[in-house]
């Protein structure tokens, strides 16, 4: 069995870039992953959502992968969320504290709305 | 038009000088609007002996003095002084321009000026004795403020817990001096199971010394992580932070790494106090020579290497527990310390005696001059070949061989990036007939997937030649999926929980998730380490399966 690779398209919305992502988050993500997210940062987002519903497979180099997307996201001040995550993913995002770090939500249109809200209230951290 | 002089500054002895006199200089005559700038009086202008002999409002014009206050009073357009005495210190000026009416001051406006004077002269007082006061009580608050940020910081970056080694037994000791210096340790885990240590200690004191540690320490930590020896980690870390650590500061540091299995403890050192090594034959020194880190760039560090038997224990320390001064002003002193370690019989920790003895020689009033840092290592007398971890409390029914185990599949993987899938799939399927759950199954997978990438990556460092062997075993209680590597033999390190908060500030890498995310997804995991493989057992336990199990 050879591992999938992983694909991601990013969607550009007002204040938000979606980045979609399709197959496994592994050591073979990691070039695919900073460019997508490159490509996210590009328009001055100021939230990047993560979009995880296509996603079967997370490892612990996926995670690590996560958090310096995390890491980025905290030193260039944008929000960084995920969306469309397992039951399962959920309860690792859990055991690793990631989220405390980072919303998580059922699926994208309750990120957005979500999202909607805190723009409304105040301002990205 | 009345102006008072009124620039003071805070003294040293808190006192008010002469030198520190200013006026206000008046520059629009006829006006209400007066703009004024400070006018120094030198301490030995000739005008301030006038003034203290002649108290009293003195015309400008009839005074001739050869005083630069005096030319500058003159050029600004001042007619009448009344000096401001207080207990026999000159402490401000009462100025006045011309009048209004352009006559002249009368006896009545001097008499009535020389009176202000007098109850304004010890008011004046008063207000610089509070200002100074309280500049003074900011100025503490500012050094206490600056202390509780600079504890934070090294509290932050100290190590929360020790080491847990098979075989080994870690102590460390940390007690910040009222200034806090800059010392630090640290422990490095590697995934091949060996234990980095490093201790230090940045010259200066309170939060310049603190950040130079932190960054130091993120320094050495990058290096270390990066695979290198330990004289080249030093190499690289003094190369990186010589441009940027202040002038006149540096740090010593000394950095070892142990194999926990062979006792191999290889280290250098950048000029920090030498090791103790305590062994059957005596107590010798841990040398090897290098400069301090940040004092010039391309320097080399020595490597040396000993190998510690069992029974043998080493002491890291900082110079504040040897240059400890008693109330006589002798050294606690290094023949002291060798002494010390020299007669030591193993009776009671070795942090324990050193502090003890350290208290008898200060006495109770002692006001620590420096950072006391130890960190001491021994290796257990029963230190074996192979070790067993449990990572929880075993149980004493669940071990292979105690109950009667069925093997459900075996299974080899060829350690190639990606095969972990392949395995965690066919493991799936191996236990479908056991009904679990749906999210105990999908923990059970992770865990596998994780701990046949460590074996493939770690133990047989991705040769394909290398496979990693799988059995699921089954027994009334349990299920087991054992997952064995042909590593060397160095036993894997107890999973720690992983620091998110120093990773997500890029102090850390950000992995070293595997062994921690395992050891959370099945009830119990066994390393099992011996010359030739490491062996982890995921237990599942099935009793109440179907299904409230306790990690569910």
């Amino acid at each position: 069995m050879t591992a999938k690779s992983l694909e991601a398209q990013v969607r550009h919305q007002p204040r938000v870039a979606i980045i979609d992502l399709h197959g496994e988050i592994n050591a073979f993500a990691e070039d695919v992953l900073n460019k997508a997210y490159a490509e996210a940062e590009s328009r001055r987002a100021e939230v990047i959502l993560l979009n995880f519903s296509d996603v079967d497979y997370i490892n612990s180099t996926g995670i690590a992968l996560i958090v310096s997307l995390l890491a980025r996201a905290r030193k260039s001040k944008r929000r960084l969320l995920a969306c469309g995550l397992s039951d399962h993913y959920v309860e690792i995002f859990q055991i690793t504290r990631l989220v405390d770090f980072m919303s998580v939500f059922p699926d994208e249109k309750s990120a957005l709305a979500e999202e909607g809200r805190a723009s409304i209230t105040s301002s990205p951290e | 038009m009345v102006t008072i002089m009124q620039r003071f500054q805070k003294m040293r002895s808190g006192r008010a000088k002469r030198e520190d006199l200013a006026i206000q200089k008046t520059s629009e005559k006829r006006s209400s609007k007066v703009e004024t700038s400070p006018i120094d009086i030198a301490p030995n202008d000739p005008i301030v002996a006038y003034f203290l002999s002649s108290p009293g409002a003195t015309e400008i014009d009839k005074l001739h003095l050869d005083s630069p206050a005096l030319r500058a009073i003159k050029l600004a357009g001042i007619k009448v002084v009344i000096p401001l005495i207080s207990q026999g210190e000159l402490v401000g000026l009462l100025n006045l321009g011309p009048r209004m009416s352009e006559q002249d001051y009368s006896t009545y406006d001097r008499t009535l000026l020389n009176d202000l004077a007098t109850q304004a002269a010890p008011a004046l007082r008063v207000a610089q004795l509070v200002r100074e006061q309280r500049s003074q009580a900011l100025e503490r608050e500012r050094i206490e403020q600056e202390l509780r940020v600079a504890r934070l910081i090294q509290k932050t970056l100290l190590p929360q817990e020790l080491p847990s080694l098979p075989g080994w037994h870690l102590e460390s000791y940390y007690q910040p001096a009222r200034a806090v210096g800059g010392d630090f340790y640290d422990f490095l885990y590697f995934e091949d199971g060996r234990l980095g240590i490093l201790i230090g200690d940045v010259t200066d004191k309170g939060v310049p010394a603190a950040l130079v540690m932190a960054t130091t320490r993120s320094i050495l930590r990058s290096n270390a992580y990066g695979a290198l020896s330990p004289g080249k980690v030093l190499e690289q870390t003094n190369n990186l932070l010589h441009p940027d650590i202040p002038p006149n500061m540096f740090v010593t540091c000394l950095y070892a790494i142990l194999d926990p299995l062979s006792g191999q403890l290889q280290y250098a050192n950048a000029g920090h106090d030498l090791p103790y090594w305590r062994h059957k034959g005596g107590l010798s020194e841990l040398r090897a020579t290098g400069m301090p880190l940040g004092l010039m760039p391309g320097m080399a560090y020595e490597e040396k290497e000993a190998i510690l038997a069992p029974g043998d224990s080493v002491l890291l320390y900082s110079d504040g527990l040897v240059e400890a001064h008693n109330t006589k002003r002798d050294m606690f002193g290094f023949p002291r310390l060798m002494a010390l370690l020299g007669e030591y019989k193993g009776n009671m920790p070795v942090i324990d005696l050193l502090l003890g003895q350290l208290a008898e020689f200060t006495g109770s009033e002692w006001e620590q001059e420096d950072d006391v840092t130890l960190v001491t290592l021994r290796r257990s007398e029963s230190s074996g070949e192979s070790e067993i971890i449990t990572m929880s409390t075993p149980h004493i029914d669940e071990k292979p061989g105690d109950e009667d185990w069925r093997v459900l599949t075996e299974m080899s993987i060829a350690s190639e990036p990606g095969n972990e899938r392949q395995a965690m799939e066919q493991v799936g399927q191996a236990v479908r007939a056991l009904n679990l759950p749906e999210r105990r199954l999908e923990k059970l997978k992770t865990a596998v997937a994780e701990a046949t990438m460590n074996a493939m990556e770690h133990g047989n460092k991705y040769q394909p030649d290398k496979p990693v062997t799988i059995q699921v075993l089954v027994s009334q209680a349990a299920l087991m999926v054992r997952i064995r590597d042909q590593g060397n033999g160095k036993p894997i390190a107890e999973p720690h929980t992983p620091d998110l908060e120093a990773k997500l500030a890029e102090l850390q890498s950000p992995r070293g998730w595997g062994l921690f995310l395992i050891k959370n997804l099945v009830d119990d995991v066994h390393v099992i380490s011996d010359e030739h493989h490491h062996t982890l057992e995921l237990i599942l336990y099935l009793e109440g399966d179907n299904h409230d199990s306790k990690k569910s």
